[in-house]
């Protein structure tokens, strides 16, 4: 019964989240709703008994992927977006559509004879035995996400940056515009 | 132990923890007074009561009474819920940290702790990297350049040096095996603290943990000779009082972690009759989370300022590879033993 | 005691969510919100077959969902701050210099 509840409340707060997201004009509220989102999902991992991964949804997605998309949206500033005109068409089609199937899909879902439930807490792991698995049979991905971490990290940190910063340093006495002509010319290289 | 017998016993801790937590707030503005006025060779607070221990409350009837000055131009949601954010998530993480042993009063006994999590240390660094999102929003919520430039550099700082906090913390787990917060310090019994076994993880950690909480020598973003006054430019009576409560609060974790993670927790020397034996760890806990706070206020009244540049340079291009070469060298190290 | 078929719900509701995001929104990072959102409903059927089938590596895959997706998040919050210096403007519909 406690199971349901919670299970209701954290339920609730993702789905109005998700759809919050959906209906708000100005990307940081659509930010905020999604952290909402990504807290209540912790939630939902504590009760299947998955605490390593609630505590780790909360670190990286809740507390550092959506920080950059704060603080992203707060340096481009770009304020609320413009509408686009929707067709009337599409929307005469397409939200019955969605109704439609939204509902076989969750008639297809809810009433199965042979559900299986799952109980409180269902998942026994301690976080050594996911350090086990993690280092033992998935050892190769772990070293591959490890290099793709570093790629992105290094992508992102050129992508960034301004071409001036990334200029070779011969140049180094050339004010800000000579340095952008060198870099438009494609001479800033020896 | 029934359902009822428990959630009353932890009603009873929460509601003693979190008194005895916000007193502890309160009295460290009255230590940084105190300390700071004797390192510059003056008295600080006396004439409120004896030694100036009155002075917490005269703040906080001053805060209460202090016209709460409404920006017409804010955004008011996030600029209301910015700092209640800081301060509700500076607060929480006093709910993992163990204060002493199993203590049995009448026919029920408790661990000192609210909860004993077995991701403890976990919950601890979750719950400080959502505390970035008080900083952010407030600078943006206030409708001012000045204010978003702070927020902004406030929270790159505190996610850079998060980085460098979490892997610190990776050469204790090692050796101690465990994520929970009474395993650790059960494992530096008999004087195994792990200030001897991880020196270098202790200072990274304690580097990482002031540029965290923006306190000197970090704390450029909120520094009243700096961009005004950073994030909390517009922030007047209570809502201030918010973010500087969340600021010593977070400070008290900080030295809290720092004494169990490296200090031995409540470990010394217990002697006595049973009374005293459930008091005396507190009585040492508390002492050294004393010691830690004098060390905060002691080095932001030594030290001068980091440059913003020469912060993120330090934090990225010193402590992360320092950090990486302490679990490096602590992993070969406990390998080889085995 | 909750149906493995509720959890499985809410993960399609979410991905249904992101999905639509990513067709009907015109903000460039609103579309990448809606990215995240779709990799969160499937964390959370990952965790949830998980735990009906007692398997740990459940687990360690959404690890794997986790990295990735701070990896993608990085490389592509860095290509938004590039496309709105060249092209002063965050709607999607206006990076159309390609278009015949």
């Amino acid at each position: 019964m406690l199971h349901l509840i919670l299970f209701l409340f954290f339920g609730t707060i993702c789905v109005a989240g998700a759809i919050n997201l959906l209906a708000q004009s100005h990307p940081i509220n659509s930010a905020l709703s999604l952290i909402a989102v990504m807290a209540s999902l912790a939630g939902e991992y504590l009760l299947l008994g998955a605490e390593f991964v609630a505590a780790v949804q909360v670190i990286v997605y809740a507390g550092a992927i959506m920080v950059l998309f704060v603080i992203t949206i707060m340096l481009l500033n770009a304020g609320k977006e413009e509408r686009t005109k929707g067709s009337r068409i599409a929307i005469l089609i397409g939200v019955p559509g969605v109704v439609t199937g939204g509902v076989l899909v969750a008639w297809t879902l809810l009433h199965r004879p042979d559900m299986q439930t799952i109980p409180i807490g269902a998942l026994k792991g301690d976080p050594s035995d996911i350090a086990r698995l993690l280092f033992h049979d998935f050892l190769l991905p772990f070293e591959v996400t490890s290099v793709l971490i570093l790629i992105a990290i290094m992508g992102a940190v050129v992508l960034a940056s301004r071409p001036e910063a990334i200029a070779r340093p011969h140049h180094s006495t050339a004010g800000p515009q000579e340095i952008r002509e060198l870099v438009a010319t494609g001479k800033d290289r020896r | 132990m029934s359902i009822t017998t428990f959630v009353i016993i932890s009603i009873i801790k929460s509601v003693v923890v979190l008194g005895v937590l916000l007193t502890a707030v309160a009295y460290s503005v009255w230590l940084e007074r105190k300390v700071s006025a004797h390192i510059q060779n003056r008295w600080g607070p006396t004439r409120v009561g004896p030694f100036g221990l009155l002075q917490p409350l005269a703040d906080g009837v001053k805060f209460i009474f202090k016209e709460d000055l409404t920006q017409p131009h804010v955004y008011k949601p996030l600029y209301i819920a910015a700092p209640i954010i800081s301060l509700v998530f500076a607060i929480t993480s006093i709910s993992v940290i163990p204060f002493g042993n199993w203590v049995d009063i009448g026919p029920w006994g408790t661990y000192l702790q609210i909860t004993d999590l077995n991701i403890g240390l976990l919950v601890v660094l979750g719950i400080t990297s959502m505390g970035v999102y008080g900083v952010a929003l407030a600078g943006w919520s206030s409708n001012n350049k000045y204010s978003l430039l702070g927020g902004l550099r406030a929270s790159a700082q505190m996610i850079s040096y998060e980085v460098s906090l979490g892997l610190s913390l990776v050469g204790v787990l090692i050796v101690t095996g465990s994520l929970s917060l009474r395993d650790i310090v059960d494992a530096q019994r008999h004087m195994h603290w792990n200030i001897f076994i991880q020196p270098v993880a202790f200072f990274i950690y304690l580097i990482s943990a002031y540029a965290e909480t923006n306190r000197t020598p970090f704390d450029l973003p909120e520094a009243e000779s700096e961009l005004v006054a950073g994030y909390h430019t517009e922030y007047s009576a209570m809502k201030f009082a918010m973010f500087f409560m969340a600021e010593y609060a977070n400070m008290v974790t900080v030295a809290c972690l720092a004494t169990l993670l490296f200090f031995g927790g409540w470990l010394g020397p217990v002697l006595g009759p049973p009374i005293l034996q459930m008091i005396l760890p507190v009585v040492w806990f508390c002492l050294k989370v004393f010691f830690f706070m004098f060390l905060y206020v002691w080095v932001r009244w030594t030290l001068p300022r980091f440059r913003y540049d020469q912060l993120m340079a330090f934090g990225w291009k010193v402590l992360l590879p320092l950090a990486v070469a302490n679990i490096v060298v602590t992993a070969l190290i406990v390998a080889w033993r085995a | 005691m909750i149906p493995l078929s509720y959890y499985l719900l809410l993960s399609g509701i979410l991905f249904a969510c992101g999905v639509l995001g990513f067709l009907i929104k015109r903000n460039i990072i609103t579309i990448f919100m809606s990215i995240e959102l779709m990799l969160n409903g499937v964390n959370l059927s990952f965790v949830a077959f998980a735990a009906q089938w007692h398997a740990l590596s459940g687990q360690v895959f959404v690890f794997f969902v986790m990295v990735v997706a701070a990896a993608e998040t990085a490389v592509g919050l860095a290509i938004i701050i590039a496309v709105y210096r060249t092209r002063e403007t965050l709607n999607v519909d206006r990076v159309n210099l390609l278009k015949l």
